[in-house]
This record gives C-alpha cells, structure tokens and sequence, in this order.
C-alpha cells in the first residue's frame, strides 16, 4: 500500500508542475541562476588563485634571490661552473619562448624546493627527465601548443599557463641557445665560506628576493572584491531560490489541503515534498553550473588580463572544470533550496487541515511583523559591530548583517510608503492603485529583495572599485612623482649614478632606508630630503600645520596609515628613530599596498642616525620628454640594466590599465546580478498573474479595460522599482563604506577614502527601472489580451 | 454500529461559544442520515470531526468501530483514506489531474484502485464523455460527478456529504443527490448529508436538525 499511496500523492504532485510548466520553469530557473551566479564568481575566483599559486609554485620566482649579468645579458656556462667551486649554492636557468609557449629550462639536482613538479625529492622521475630525449613538464593545453620536440609531453596541472618546464640541456638546445645561461637562483642557505661574488664574477649582480607585498597586496585586494561580490551574489541568489521556492509552495497550498483531506498523511507528503525538491535542486543545480561555467569563461579571459597585469604571471585565460567547484555549486543549489524549503514545509506541516482565508492572512501579518522586527535587530547588530567588531571574520559578519538586514526591511518600508502614497490618492483609480500594489508587495517581496541587492551590490561594488582607482591613482601621482627611479647594485654603481644624474638630470632624490622596530612591529625608517617633489604631492590623511617645514627642521617624523592604527600612533605620539632620539608624529600618510609599518624622518637625521647606511636608490626628476635620453646613458655609462630603472608614466599606465580590466569584470557582474533579479520579478510576475485574476476581475466588470490594467501593471513594476532602488542606494552606499572602512582596515590595515559617483547611480537607477519594465511587459500584454471568459470565471459560482 | 458519537464538545480556538455542545448520535451499517440547521449550527464541524478532518474537545467519535480521539494525524488520515470518504461544496478535486485520475486517485491513495469500478462509476455518473478533461474544462455539476466518483472509488464505509449541491442549481442538484444517493445504497455504505435544502434532505430515510450546536 504503501508504494501505491506514494505514488499516487508523487503522481498528483508532479502532475501540478506537468499542466504548469510555467511555474516548474519559474523554479527550476531561479534555482539554477542563484546557482549560477554563485558559482560563476566562485568559479572565477578559484580558477584566477589557482592559476596565479601554480605560477608562483612553478617559477618560485618572488622567494629566492637571483644572479643576473649586470648588462642584462646572458651568462657563461663556465662563470656558473666558477661560482659553484667558489662555495656558491646557485642554480642555472634559461628560459625563452617557443612558438608562444614560455619555456624554462633548468636543473633539477640543484633547484632549490618549489620549483614546480621537477626536483630531486620530488615524485618525479629524474631519470627519464634528464636521459634521452628527455621530458616537458606543462599544463596539457600548453602540451597541445608546444611543437615536436622529440621529448616526452607529460601533463603537469600545477606548472604555470603556458609554461613550461625541461631540464637546461634540452631548454638550451631547443632556444638555441648551447652553454647560455639566464640567471641564477640563489638557494636560501649558503655556505659561510664561499668567496663573495664581486671576486669570482664581477659582472654579474645579485637581488633579494622580491618582497611580493605591494603586488600581492593589491591582488589579494582584487580578490577580496570578488569575494565581497561572491558574498552578495549568494545573498542575490539566496532570495531567489527563497522566493521561487515559496512561490511553488504557495501554488500548491490548495493542493497539499486536498491531498491531506483525502487521506494522504502529514509526515509523508513533506517527506515527499522534500524528495521532490531535492531532485528538482540537483537538476537546477547542474543546469546553475554549467550556466556558471559559462559566466566564468566569458569573464575570465579578462580577469586573468587584470592579473596578468597585477602580478605579472601568466593566469589561464581558460576555465577547468575543478571537482570541488562544481561540487560546491551543486551543494549550494541543493542546500541553498534545504534552508529556503524548510521555512515552507514548516509552515506547512503547522497548516491548519481547514484554515480559512482569514487565518492565513493573520499568519502574514505576524510574518511580516516578525520579518520587521528581524531587520532591526540584523541592523542594529551590524551598526554594532562596525562600531566594536574586531576582525575580517566580524566584517563579514557586519556585511552579512547589513545586507540581510537591509533586504528585510524593504518590505515593511515599501509597505509604509504605498500606505502614504494611497493615503494622499484622490481619484478612485489612483486609490484601488495604490492598495492594489501594497497587496501585490508580499508577493513580490522576494524578487524585489533580491532586485534591491543586486542594485546595492552594484552600488557598494562599483563605489568601492571607483574609489580605489581614485584614491590609488593619486597616491602613485603622490609617491611616484619621480619620473624615473633607479636602484645600484652597489656604492660604486650607485656614485656613479650620481655624478651621471647631477649632469643630465634636474635633482636626485636619494631613498634612505633601513629596517627598525617601533612599538614591536617591524617598520622602515626613510630618510626624505626636502623637496618641492614631496611637499606638493604628497597629501596626509591627518597632519600638524606647516608639517614640511616642521619635518625639515627635524622636529618630528611622518607615519603611514598602517603603523598609524597598529600601534595606534596618533599625531604628537612618540616614536622612537634610532639611538636615545625620540620624535613626535607630524603626519599621517596613506600608504596603500604596503604591507608594513614606515617612518620617515628628515635626510640629515636619517644620515646622522645611520651613518653606516648609504643610499642605493634614487627618485630623479627630469623633463618627461628626458627620461628615454636618460634611461640610454645610466644603460651605457653607469652600466645600470634596465631592470633596475622604473619608469614611473609606465607604472601609472599598466596601473590604470589593470583598473579598467578590474571595470569590466565588476560591470559585467553588476549587470548580469541585475539581470537576474530583473528574471525573478518577471517569474514573480508571471506567477502571481493567475492569483490576481479574481482582484483584476471586479476591477475590469466595474468599467477598466484590460489595456488600462496592463497599464496600471507595468507602472506597478515600475513604481515598485523605484521605491526599491531608492531604497538600495543607501544600502549600497552603507555596504560601500563598510567594504572600504571596515573590511579593507581589517584585512589590509589602511582604509581607502570613500568617493561618491552620483552620475554612476543615476545610470544604475535607469538600468532597474528599465530591468523592471521589461520584466513586466509580458506579464501585462499577457493581461491585455487575456479572454473576458477567463476574468468572468472569477464570478462563476461554479468556481 | 459504523457510527458512535457520545457527547462531543468542540470550540475553535479564540472564541469562547462551543459550537457542538454535547453532541450523541448512532448510525448503523448502510443507514442514510440528513443533517440540517441554520448557518453557523455546527453541522461542517460536526461531519468535519467525524472525518478525522478535525478534533473534538470532549467525548468520544467512533468510526467502524474506531475511536478517532487518541488518533495522531497520520491515523486519522489512514481513516480518510480507507474507511470514510468525504465530498465538499467546493469539489476539491485536484486541478492538474484529468478526470479519470482524479476518480481514481482516493482509490490509489487507499490501494483499491479496480479500472473496472472506475469505468463502471464514470459510466453511471455520466463522466464517459470527459475522462481526459480536466476539471476547469467541465461545469459545476460535472465537477461534482466526479468528486462522488472519486470518493466512492475505494468504497468507503461512510460517506459524509457537506453541501454536496450547494454551488449547483435546482434540477442538476436534484439529479447529483439522486446519484449519490443510489451509488451509496448500492454499496451498503452509510451517508451522512449535510445540507440547507429541506428537499435535499427529504430524499434521504432520516434526518437530524442542529440548532446552535445542540441536536434537536
């Protein structure tokens, strides 16, 4: 019996869907873009962070200190040989491109660790890397590019995009390029004993390792945003399934009455109910990740632009399907569908076997007062810890609390406001109007809430991104005012570049450092001539009045933002610059994407303080038109390789390029989560459509056309629209400020000034009015030409 | 006995007026009972509470021998399915089933679907004609017709009737009873109607009238 009794209450349920395939549709669709979103910028997320970690795994670039020819040139086979009687723990590496693919070649017995899948406590086997024809280690995609070597392709997934990886011999044969030598990677331990690098190879100059912070701040910053973005779309996401899936239990209230009336069980029809979503969960949520995919592919071509550009590696520009991506996309659709499908089949299994209208509408308002009183308690919370949290984790928690929070409360408040607006209607059309679009709020509540997101993440998101390119356009303005920066490899490099700079450039600005502690966090001490270059381009976040001239007379120090809030040095706090001398701060400075506290002190006490330390680097400023010319002689006459020169104009160019990329992605995004719950309002529409007939209907007897009332539909979506977006906008500006003031300072240490870009908001504005009316417009042609049949069955006893 | 009320009391939930105070009756195997009293007397409540649909505050409802009150809801649905059908004003039947499932339905929730019997009701109650529509596609006594087909499918011990013509007109309602009716007599069920309409009720052996929630 029992397998006959679930079947026959499967078969009635599952005939609900087959003669509304609407509102299956309307289902399955919200399901599977909630999932889509989600996993599109998860996928995006996951595939950039992989591709960059491989790159950093592969090359071990940033970690270790490298030899190079101080011409730029190649180095000799036997200066490399010389070097390593000579005590030093180097490796060669020669790398080149071939047919597009960038191929390294290099030694696995002396590679120090983290050189990708070749090396000599590895699982690799070395005896066929290194004897025969040897073997290429890469991606399978870069495999499929490289020509026929002769060598033995074996896929590697956690070598680099387009690189790959062979032992030297083969890498030099292969470039043409028998007993070169590129450069040589420095192992971190080093015998004592070795003799020093001038007198075996004074050619060839030694870099510390990179210091990574600044670049890999600001992609880690790049990635926050995402993450940020990743947070609200499955906020987004979370209303629409929420929304779909109340609308379906709503749909089959009447049914799953008369299915209980006839003797089908409680407990067995939610069991069942479950069951059936969980399918339908799971097929959305496959169909949400394959359209995640999607998403992922499109954009990833120009997120891996902008990290290219950011970090300079190679990022795929292509997506891989990871297990624990789509895995955790499917899990998102079908848990995400659990949390919404459990507050529907609560109500439902507390469903009175006879409840009336009248019951059912008390239980909406005690919802709706619940909902109220859980928005302010969710915005009190998240005011509350912006005020006192401590932490990335807090936040979060903060920006969760406020977006929910927010969304929460925009039924109540639309609710109020359509109060008003009908309060103040004079005709009778206007007054049934205003009534009639507060009834259809409940509705619509959720597809709006997720409407009123998606315009807030758009907001809070663009605002952010806009702010940052701002803000960190000015600073490089402020802290790259040089227009050409050089570094010596050592005194006598560095001498010479003075005497070259004093004859060809107009000042040299020399950058003073050394390493220090203050208040027990490592900081750098600069030492800072005064200069007209600093004085009227660097701005404070905070300073004393007349701060150059007090800092030129050595009677303070200037601090950066993040040695500012870590060790909470506040303007006139004492900070300790060197033996017995203590100096008050003078000002606060912004010092984005610097991962450490700096101090910086006037050049004459820098130089008294630390009279051991001289200055291996140089700002010079010259005419711009100069830099080239000048570039040329420190190349030919001080023997500086281009390496060690930063032309400043191409700094700013790579800068804001990367920032324009960064555009395209969030504007794609933005776009595409208003989309989506432009798609929600308009499966809420069309869902809504049948349970409005019989409030429609004596409308239309008492004398309103069905034009009219399509009419009066689409300026209901509209008004509805406006009201939410006039309402996100706040929202989005609170979620902005928090993005830029609360989880930057936590996650980075310095927080970014917020600008505002009404025009940006204005646009956004029209973009949901016009998502709105779209979404709209066939619900209401629909209504335009529906029978005058079908709203006099509304009339019908029959019914 | 198939039915035994002793002394049933209910009040809904925020009111303070019972509306069955203290309500006895017995119905015998096959026996036909019509139940009338004005709007608001207590007679839904009363066939509601006798079809497990509901529960009594006090006394007792015995159903084919089963006493409803210890009865958790998956008990009293059992009940529903098998031992008791119930036809309501507003035909509930199940939009998104043709009319063939929807007669066959209740027999399958209680496993005694029998095509032939179904064939046999369809053909009695008129419904031949229409077994692939859907019940937006038939007219109100239509509707009906099929709600009776589809609760005397798994034959029922008791039939309860709650203004089975309420939303009909006068000859279709008269045609609709006269079915019910027979169809019941036929299968040696009883029937329980509840009912306005004194002709209505006239059709029936015996009949009870319920004046504020007190039988008379």
């Amino acid at each position: 019996m029992s397998v006959g009794l679930n079947g026959a209450i499967l078969s009635a349920l599952a005939s609900h869907w087959w003669r509304n395939p609407l509102q299956l549709l309307t289902l399955l669709a919200g399901l599977a873009l909630a999932t889509a979103l989600w996993s599109g910028v998860q996928a995006i997320n996951a595939e950039a962070r992989a591709s960059y970690d491989a790159a950093a795994a592969t090359l071990g670039e940033g970690q270790f200190a490298q030899i190079t020819a101080r011409d730029g040139g190649a180095i000799a086979q036997e200066v490399y040989v010389a070097l390593r009687r000579a005590g030093w723990a180097v490796s060669p590496v020669v790398e080149g491109r071939l047919d597009g693919v960038r191929l390294i070649g290099l030694e696995p017995l002396t590679a120090p660790g983290g050189l990708g899948p070749v090396r000599a406590d590895g699982g690799a086997d070395l005896g066929a890397f290194l004897a025969g024809a040897g073997q290429i280690f890469a991606q399978a995609e870069t495999l499929a590019r490289l020509p026929d070597t002769g060598a033995q392709g074996v896929a590697s997934p956690d070598v680099a995009p387009n690189t790959a990886l062979t032992d030297i011999g083969l890498a030099q044969r292969l470039l043409g390029r028998a007993g070169q030598i590129d450069r040589l990677i420095v192992a971190p331990q080093q015998p004592l004993t070795r003799v020093p690098l001038a007198e075996v190879a004074p050619d060839l100059i030694q870099s510390a390792p990179q210091e990574g912070g600044d670049i890999a701040q600001l992609t880690d910053s790049f990635h926050l945003n995402l993450t940020a973005f990743g947070l609200l779309s499955f906020a987004v996401g979370l209303f629409i399934v929420h929304g779909a899936i109340g609308l379906a239990f709503e749909q089959r209230r009447p049914m799953v009455r008369t299915l209980r009336a006839l003797g089908a069980p409680l407990s067995r029809l939610i069991a069942l109910m479950a069951v059936e979503l969980a399918v339908l969960a799971l097929v959305a949520g496959l169909i949400g990740v394959g359209l995640g995919y999607v998403i992922a592919a499109a954009l990833l071509p120009d997120v891996a632009a902008t990290l290219r550009g950011l970090y300079g590696a190679d990022v795929a520009g292509q997506l891989s399907l990871r297990p624990a991506w789509w895995l955790s996309g499917l899990a998102i659709a079908v848990g995400g569908t659990a949390v919404a499908a459990f507050g529907a089949l609560w109500s439902l299994a507390r469903m009175p076997l006879l409840s009336g209208r009248q019951a059912r509408a008390m239980g909406m308002g005690r919802s709706q007062r619940v909902q109220s009183v859980a928005a302010l308690v969710l915005l009190i919370l998240s005011g509350g810890l912006a005020l006192w949290g401590q932490g990335l984790v807090a936040g979060f928690v903060m920006l969760g609390a406020l977006l929910i929070g927010g969304a929460l409360a925009l039924p109540p408040l639309l609710a109020r406001g359509l109060m008003l607006a009908e309060a103040r209607a004079r005709g009778p059309v206007a007054q049934w109007f205003w009534a009639d679009t507060r009834q259809q709020v409940p509705g619509l509540s959720l597809a709006l809430m997720a409407l009123m997101l998606a315009m807030a993440a758009n907001v809070g998101v663009s605002t952010m991104v806009s702010s940052f390119r701002l803000t960190f356009t000015g600073f490089l303005d402020q802290r790259l005012a040089s227009e050409l920066y050089v570094s010596a490899a050592d005194q006598a490099q560095a001498e010479a570049i003075i005497a070259l700079a004093t004859q060809e450039a107009q000042t040299i600005l020399p950058l003073l450092s050394t390493d220090a502690t203050v208040a027990g966090l490592p900081v750098q001490i600069y030492g800072a001539r005064d200069h007209a270059t600093y004085r009227d381009n660097w701005q404070f976040l905070q300073a004393e009045p007349s701060v150059w001239d007090a800092l030129a007379r050595g009677e303070g120090v200037l601090v950066n933002e993040q040695l500012y809030r870590r060790a909470g040095l506040d303007l006139g706090a004492m900070v300790p610059v060197g033996a017995g001398v203590t100096l008050p701060v003078l000002g606060i400075y912004g010092d984005y994407g610097n991962p450490i506290g700096q101090v910086i002190v006037t050049e004459d006490l820098f130089r008294a303080q630390f009279p051991a330390i001289t200055a291996l680097r140089f700002g010079l400023r010259t005419d711009p038109a100069r830099v080239d010319p000048l570039r040329a002689a420190l190349r030919e006459r001080a023997g500086v390789p281009e390496t060690a020169m930063v032309d400043q104009t191409a700094i700013k160019a790579m800068s804001l390029a990367v920032f324009e990329r960064t555009f395209t992605v969030t504007t794609a995004l933005n776009v595409l989560t208003l989309a989506v719950a432009g798609f929600a309002i308009l499966m809420s529409l069309l869902t809504l459509a049948a349970m409005r007939l019989p409030q429609l209907a004596p409308v239309w007897a008492l004398g309103l056309t069905r034009r009219r009332l399509a009419g009066l539909d689409l300026i209901r979506a509209v008004v509805l629209a406006a009201l939410t977006g006039a309402l996100a906008l706040p929202l989005g500006l609170a979620l902005a400020w928090a993005l830029l003031a609360v989880v930057n300072v936590e996650a980075f240490g310095w927080r970014l000034p917020m600008y505002l870009f009404p025009l940006d908001y204005l646009r956004l504005g029209l973009l949901a009015l016009l998502a709105a009316a779209l979404a709209a417009l066939w619900p209401a042609w629909r209504l335009s030409r529906i029978p005058p049949a079908q709203l006099l069955g509304v009339f019908r006893h029959e019914r | 006995m198939l039915l035994c009320l002793r002394d049933v009391t209910k009040t809904y939930a925020g009111t303070e007026t019972p509306v069955l105070r203290g309500v006895s009756l017995d119905l015998d195997r096959g026996g036909m009972l019509a139940l009338t009293g004005e709007s608001g007397s207590g007679k839904s409540t009363l066939l509601h509470l006798i079809g497990g649909l509901d529960t009594a505050d006090r006394g007792v409802v015995a159903v084919d021998g089963t006493d409803l009150t210890p009865l958790d809801d998956a008990g009293r649905a059992a009940l529903r399915r098998g031992t008791v059908g119930v036809i309501f004003q507003q035909f509930n039947l199940i939009p998104s089933l043709t009319v063939a499932a929807n007669i066959a339905f209740q027999a399958r929730l209680a496993g005694r679907q029998d095509a032939a019997r179904d064939r046999m009701l369809a053909q009695r109650l008129g419904l031949s004609d229409h077994l692939h529509k859907y019940p937006e596609q038939l007219s109100g006594g239509q509707q009906q017709r099929v709600a009776i087909a589809r609760t005397l499918a798994p034959q029922p011990a008791l039939v309860l009737a709650d203004e089975p013509t309420g939303n009909l007109d006068e000859g279709t309602a008269d045609t609709v009873m006269v079915l019910l009716r027979d169809l019941v007599a036929e299968t040696g069920a009883g029937l329980i109607l509840v009912t306005h309409s004194e002709r209505l009720a006239a059709m029936l052996p015996s009949r009870l009238h319920l004046r504020a929630g007190v039988l008379a």
